[in-house]
């Protein structure tokens, strides 16, 4: 065994990239959980966006063209749900499990004749002199673009629901409808719109993993992220920060446990493999004592005649 | 003639099966406060969702100060100076009061100004709030009070409110009318609505009456008796519950000294109750809602367990029995929430009689189910207690708030109980309805039952209890004699005006 392998700093900037698509899912499904939705259909979107992502990225030759089509991919699958739930009234739990296996079987579809080839590099950002400072280089200023896109995005949607009249009103919409819609607001295209943001935010999130984390396509890559997410959104008690501290614990230990299995640690392989999921869901459990956050209206539908 | 704040002209909407609102023509005048009076199911809050743009009439036409006036929706509603302050409060527990207020407005201002706008408005009025409390944590009737000064931010020129004064401890509706005869003197228009004819007479200048989605009269409320107007409201003569002579027995019930924790965070926790009542005895426990009302019923229901000394039934030690164990000793109740808590909505009135009754009826033999006996129990309430419905078959979500209240009465007054705990037996229900469930308590007494009724209204409290007690956070008063019991004592039972503070103007 030989940790002496393991350098620190390439590690602390490995797990900030391991921990990018599962953030970017847990942040999309965070806003529609505000909206008062709740969406199981995080994995489907998250694998339909990684092929589509690949897709495009191969056929173009562009990786940035690439993560586009994802979250347009996610966020149009996201409408399926939406349709469903919001305006056939279908139950979002039965709804949302049969978004992920139809995901699933579509993306295994859409993928068949791209398996086994590479997709085109996106190149990590270069910043002279501050990229190649010692240690702070790699792990601050050393990464691609979407990386830097999903901690900017986990800033913004805190600022959105915090201090803007937006958030406001979607809190509002996911804590009481009734009440909502009677002052006025359109819960359903609030709502609608917050699914395809989710939608976006998951399929981009599964490009992440195509294009970047691993970067190749095989069926079932996302290997429940997707579902990682959803337990993040609640363990985080709704919180973005808590999310973002969710998912790079969740990578961290990760990518520790990979380094760990490589240097040939005296622990089975399996009990190494299963310790990110074990680890952060301790932690967030721990972390949400607090259970009175989640939005009063989660996962009921909405009708006005009601 | 001057022109009118508000003219209805001829509004109609249906709903299928329903009309619930038909050819409805009426004026609400400049700076009146304009009653609008009506039994459940009438039509009054169909007819005000169409004024604040909720609802689309089907035909007929409202003119604002002369000029056509058909609001899409809320928000134009808003802009043309019309508020309302909903029956079942518009807000959102988990927000804090100023996002409350800022969700109810067009533009609202920045966080910080608007609190100080709040606390300078709600000042004036004299309805003080903090901006920065979570609106969950706050009493019914400061809730209502985040409502109203919602409305007066925008400076309205006609503020609708929708019965608000049910939650309310007599000198918070006191404040409350200082409150709107401040605004009516400011210019304001107010429509009014309720089913409480004492207030209308003291507050309102005109009174419009709705039967059945029609208008069928007005009124000058000032110079109409309460009975009259009851009487055009229900359009046959009214039957008030009889009392007869009863004498007290032996103490059925008794708790002493219980205290139980709040089962949720915006629940209440019951601190050190004593209440005894006796057989043949009604006693009324009043209150504000959210003083520990349903956690006062689960603790004597049984689906909250205590220490077995504290709760006694003809002095044996209940405190850990369960609902069923305490049905077949004869302690029954009957929750306030009908739809979820009482009944189950989507199940029929046959399996919803099965529910409660099969302990007492004998309606399960040997972990078998017998249908047909509970169905002939569900007929026999029906039956004794005028339940408009189809049959027994049908789901309990069917039936209108008032005919299920009567099931629901009913189905434990039949199940001849020692000890009955009803709470709220008569809220959303018509005057007949409500009278005759009066009746039907009354009537268990007279036969010996205990029976502790809980509730928020206090003239229903008056008319039918024998001793009266008051909750207020958790707390019961010491039970004193019902008969000449003053409003200004029971206002003191329940608490006060919660440190509310009249308008200085």
């Amino acid at each position: 065994m030989d940790l002496s392998a393991i350098n620190p700093v390439l590690l602390i900037a490995s797990l900030m990239v391991a921990a990018t698509p599962l953030l970017l899912a847990a942040i999309g499904e965070l806003v529609v959980e505000k909206a008062g939705v709740l969406n199981l259909g995080v994995e489907g979107m998250m694998i339909v966006g990684a092929i589509a992502g690949f897709a495009t990225a191969v056929e173009s030759g562009s990786p940035l063209l690439g993560f586009v089509a994802a979250a347009i991919a996610g966020a149009a699958l996201s409408i399926l749900f939406a349709i469903l739930t919001q305006f056939a009234q279908a139950n979002q739990v039965a709804s949302g499990l049969s978004l992920t296996l139809f995901g699933l079987g579509l993306s295994a579809l859409m993928g068949q004749s791209y398996v086994g080839i590479k997709p085109p590099q996106m190149g990590d950002i270069h910043i002279p002199v501050l990229s190649d400072l010692p240690v702070v280089g790699p792990i601050l200023f050393g990464h691609d673009i979407i990386l830097y896109f999903g901690i900017a995005l986990t800033a913004a949607v805190w600022w959105v629901l915090k201090y803007s009249r937006l958030g406001l009103v979607l809190r509002a919409v996911g804590e009481n409808h009734d009440a909502a819609h009677a002052l006025g607001y359109k819960v359903l295209k609030i709502r609608l719109l917050a699914i395809m943001f989710g939608g976006a935010c998951a399929g981009l999130g599964g490009a992440y993993i195509s294009l970047i984390r691993v970067p190749q396509w095989t069926e079932g890559m996302t290997a429940g992220i997707g579902w990682i997410a959803l337990a993040l959104v609640v363990f985080a008690s709704w919180k973005p920060w808590r999310a973002l501290l969710g998912a790079y614990l969740f990578g961290g230990v990760t990518v520790v446990q990979l380094n760990l299995q490589a240097a040939g640690v005296a622990i089975p392989v399996e009990y190494l493999a299963m310790s990110p999921y074990l680890i952060t869901i301790i932690v967030l459990v721990i972390l949400s004592a607090d259970k009175s956050n989640a939005p009063a209206s989660l996962g009921r539908n909405f009708h006005a005649s009601r | 003639m001057t022109v009118p704040l508000l003219s209805l002209q001829g509004l109609t909407k249906a709903y299928p099966g329903v009309v619930a609102n038909d050819t409805v023509s009426f004026d609400i005048g400049e700076g009146e406060v304009h009653a609008l009076l009506g039994e459940n199911g009438a039509g009054k809050s169909t007819l005000v969702k169409m004024i604040y743009g909720l609802v689309k009439p089907d035909s007929g036409k409202m003119l604002l100060r002369g000029q056509p006036y058909e609001p899409a929706e809320p928000r134009q509603a808003r802009a043309d100076g019309i508020a309302m302050v909903f029956q079942h409060f518009s807000l959102f527990d988990a927000l804090n009061v100023a996002e409350n207020i800022a969700l109810g407005m067009e533009n609202p201002p920045e966080m910080r100004d608007l609190a100080a706008r709040i606390r300078e408005v709600s000042e004036t009025y004299g309805l003080p709030l903090d901006p920065y409390r979570t609106v969950g944590d706050l009493s019914a009737g400061e809730r209502q009070r985040v409502e109203i000064i919602r409305c007066l931010l925008q400076d309205p020129k006609l503020l609708i409110m929708d019965e608000p004064t049910s939650v309310l401890t007599p000198q918070e509706v006191e404040i409350l009318f200082k409150t709107l005869q401040k605004l009516q003197s400011e210019g304001t228009s107010i429509l009014y609505i309720s089913h409480k004819l004492e207030e209308i007479r003291t507050l309102c200048d005109h009174a419009t009456i709705l039967r059945l989605g029609k208008n069928v009269g007005e009124c000058i409320p000032s110079e109409t008796s309460a009975r009259d107007m009851a009487e055009m409201m229900v359009g046959s003569t009214l039957q008030t519950p009889e009392r007869g002579s009863r004498e007290f027995g032996e103490i059925a019930m008794d708790i002493s000294g219980l205290s139980v924790p709040a089962p949720s965070a915006f629940g209440t926790a019951l601190k050190n109750v004593h209440l005894t009542v006796r057989k043949g005895e009604i006693l009324g426990i009043g209150g504000v809602a959210g003083n520990g009302q349903d956690e006062l019923l689960g603790v004597l229901s049984g689906e909250t367990l205590t220490e077995p000394d504290a709760v006694k039934l003809h002095g044996q030690p209940i405190g850990k029995l369960g609902p069923t164990a305490r049905r077949k000793l004869g302690v029954l109740a009957a929750p306030e929430e009908r739809l979820g808590h009482a009944a189950a909505p989507d199940m029929s009135l046959t399996e919803n009689a099965m529910l409660t009754g099969s302990v007492r009826e004998g309606l399960e033999k040997n972990g078998f189910l017998d249908w047909g006996a509970t169905k002939d129990f569900a007929e026999r309430i029906i039956k004794a207690f005028d339940v408009r419905t189809p049959g027994p078959g049908n789901a309990a979500r069917s039936l209108s708030g008032g005919n299920l209240q009567k099931f629901v009465i009913g189905r434990e007054v039949l199940q001849d109980p020692d000890v009955l705990v009803v709470n709220q037996p008569t809220w959303g229900v018509d005057a007949a309805a409500a009278a005759s469930i009066r009746q039907s308590l009354l009537d268990l007494a007279t036969k010996g039952a205990a029976v502790i009724c809980i509730s928020q209204d206090l003239d229903e409290l008056m008319e039918i209890s024998d001793s009266f007690a008051a909750l207020n956070e958790g707390r019961l008063s010491a039970p004193r004699e019902a008969a000449g019991l003053t409003v200004n004592e029971i206002g003191l039972m329940m608490g006060g005006a919660h440190g509310m503070e009249v308008a200085h103007v």
